[in-house]
């Protein structure tokens, strides 16, 4: 065989080793692709189906929102009036006067009184929704329902009769103290007293009571007042 | 004999570095593609075990109807209580 012939056998079998190391080594590099694009497409199949059911849980969710965003600003503005409904949040929330409310698009033109620079959130909370509060008498939005000068009688009337509408009938409260004109002598007992209390300068070397069963007569008398009382 | 010898010269100098560099450049660009592709199977893995928790927006649809109906039942009630503005 010629030299020109084996030199040519040669530059042949070269160029199939390139080829057969190149393609191999090309082969190996697709599977890779692939076993990583299997694992891909498994990641995305769950991530279809794991989202599937998202659109309509949170379009559910939005709508029982949107629901109590209705509810609550209608409540509000019924109650308080727009004006002060958009003062109230916008002393809650400052800033959130411009956007308004989202069922009253009058309110975004509402200007918000300017009532949160004087009184705090939770007296802001009870002047707007109740009226009733004191307070209520600086109201933007009318007088209050209640006077604030003589605004305690819804209290007052929790009280006994007597106390609260006729307080003169009420014996003094007693006076205490060493000089004090009625003399008190203190008690062992809750309840029961050694003695009655008596004047000052009137009344002698005091005398023990008598007791029955261990109980001073006259904290039994007392006991005894107080449970005939209660029939 | 010559034009062997010419056919040789040109196997050798031309045919084989052209052969060896485009399978090169194949090879290449196919080991480029596999990192890129590991990290979209990876973060294709996690975007899946990430939303693992969206079985608890079922809890979330459930309190936020339930939160709504108190509100509801409690605006009704302030309804009733305190007056109007107007």
């Amino acid at each position: 065989m010629p030299a020109a012939g084996v030199v040519m056998i040669v530059a042949v079998v070269l160029i199939v080793l390139a080829l057969v190391y190149y393609l191999v080594s090309t082969i190996v590099a697709l599977q890779r692709i692939t076993d990583a694009l299997d694992k891909a497409i498994t990641g995305v199949v769950g991530i279809i189906e794991k989202s599937a059911p998202v659109d309509e849980v949170v379009t559910s969710i939005n709508t029982n929102l949107d629901a109590g965003v209705s509810l609550l600003e209608g409540l509000l503005v019924k109650k308080a009036g727009l004006s002060d409904a958009v003062g109230l949040v916008d002393g809650l929330y400052p800033g959130a006067a411009a956007e308004g409310f989202r069922d009253f698009p009058e309110s975004k033109e509402t200007k918000a009184p300017r009532i949160s620079e004087v009184y705090t959130k939770g007296t802001l909370t009870l002047a707007r929704l109740g009226r009733e509060a004191p307070i209520a008498a600086a109201s933007p939005n009318g007088p209050a329902l209640r006077n604030p000068a003589y605004g305690s009688h819804a209290a007052r009337i929790l009280y006994p009769e007597v106390r609260q509408t006729r307080p003169q009938s009420m014996p003094r409260s007693p006076i205490i103290g060493t000089d004090s004109p009625v003399q008190y002598v203190p008690s062992e007992s809750p309840g029961v007293r050694k003695r009655m209390p008596v004047a000052a300068g009137v009344a002698g070397t005091p005398e023990p009571e008598a007791t029955e069963g261990g109980v001073v007569k006259s904290g039994l008398a007392f006991l005894r007042r107080l449970k005939n009382d209660d029939r | 004999m010559t034009l062997e010898w010419i056919g040789d010269a040109i196997l050798i100098l031309v045919v084989l570095p052209v052969v060896v560099y485009l399978l090169r450049g194949v090879l290449n660009a196919a080991n480029g593609i596999v990192p890129s592709v590991q990290q979209i199977a990876t973060a294709a893995t996690a975007g899946s075990k990430d939303l693992d928790a969206t079985a608890l927006l079922l809890t979330t649809q459930d309190q936020v109807q339930k939160t709504i109906e108190t509100a509801a039942d409690y605006g009704g009630s302030l309804d009733v209580i305190l007056d109007d503005a107007n």
